[in-house]
């Protein structure tokens, strides 16, 4: 199988190619959760040095005060065939790591951006952040014992998405659950694609800017 | 449960200093920077110069005898994505692994993506 855009020339045939998907939303929504439920989780801690202004009352002007954070990341593996595997990600959930983000999104196929219908609210930061940023992504509504029920059209309005984003009940826990929301992202961003190459052949049109 | 100021380490996110140790100290890896989905290989060439490198080098060459994406090393070894890829920059620069980059065309190959849909139904 021979893949287009793939590098051969560096003796590494045999290298499966990989792709990465970004699973988002508010703390405590269920991220772990779904990415535990389809893949095999591990933690991934990242040391980041983070520049804190104004802590310190002492008098070392031009001396900031340096703080080292540990983030820890959830991230899972499935291996769709020996030569292609997918890599979830869980974004972190606190605000302070959103440096993360980027180099998480670099490159990603998609995200899938959970919601709770009692904190809808928590999942604005992950959708204003890849509208922004271009990144295919699908809402998935986590059901949570005791939550009301909502139809798909009253979360679309709450969260202001287009009507080309697709909205999708779903129980982290389960596995087919986490299937289909994996699936439904996969051939969102294939439609997205489609409709890219149809507009691309209207000579008005100008092809968007992707990031590296 | 401790002061908010120090709440940056907690006993579960593991010993600090023994990494920046093993990296002597350096918090910027060599050359270009590794994607976490990065596929790394050893080259299977010797050390020039044994001495030069650490365990932790050794056991990264050991666990991509088989290609393994930089996340992956990370995790394995339970090391901070940080002081990995920096022991891996070393080895870059030595000529001991070689290093697949994610291709982004992947993303726009209509085909690729049909197979990844099917593949995921299929789990």
């Amino acid at each position: 199988m021979d893949y287009a855009g793939s590098d051969r020339t560096d003796g590494l045939a045999d290298v499966p190619v990989t792709i990465k998907i970004l699973i988002a939303g508010g703390f405590g929504v269920g991220k772990t959760t779904l990415v535990s439920s389809v893949s095999e989780i591990r933690p991934l801690r990242t040391e980041e040095h983070l520049s804190e202004p104004g802590t310190n009352v002492d008098v070392l002007d031009g001396v900031e005060q340096k703080t080292t954070t540990t983030v820890a990341m959830d991230f899972g593996r499935i291996t769709i065939r020996n030569d292609l595997l997918i890599y979830l990600f869980g974004t972190p959930g606190q605000h302070r790591f959103w440096f993360m983000w980027d180099e998480l999104a670099i490159g990603a196929l998609g995200a899938v951006v959970l919601a709770d219908t009692r904190r809808l609210a928590d999942s604005f930061p992950s959708i204003d952040y890849f509208e922004r940023r271009g990144t295919p992504f699908i809402v998935g509504v986590n059901r949570f014992d005791g939550a009301r029920h909502f139809q798909p059209e009253d979360i679309r309005a709450a969260l202001d998405l287009d009507h080309g984003v697709p909205i999708i009940a779903c129980d982290a826990r389960l596995r087919s659950s986490g299937k289909i929301l994996l699936t439904a992202l996969v051939e969102h961003a294939i439609r997205i694609q489609q409709a890219i190459r149809i507009l691309s052949r209207d000579p008005d049109y100008a092809a968007p800017v992707t990031a590296p | 449960m401790p002061a908010q100021d120090d709440t940056w380490h907690d006993e579960e996110a593991g010993p600090v200093v023994r990494p920046y140790a093993v990296i002597h100290g350096r918090t910027k890896p060599t050359g270009e920077r590794l994607d976490l989905i990065a596929m790394i290989t050893s080259t299977r060439l010797p050390p020039p110069d044994p001495w030069q490198l650490d365990p932790e080098h050794f056991s990264l060459l050991r666990l991509c005898r088989v290609p393994m994406s930089v996340a992956d090393l990370a995790a394995d070894l339970d090391l901070p994505l940080g002081v990995v890829r920096i022991l891996l920059g070393d080895l870059r620069d030595l000529g001991l692994i070689a290093v697949r980059r994610p291709a982004p065309a992947l993303l726009h190959d209509p085909q690729i993506l049909r197979e990844v849909a099917d593949g995921l139904r299929r789990l």
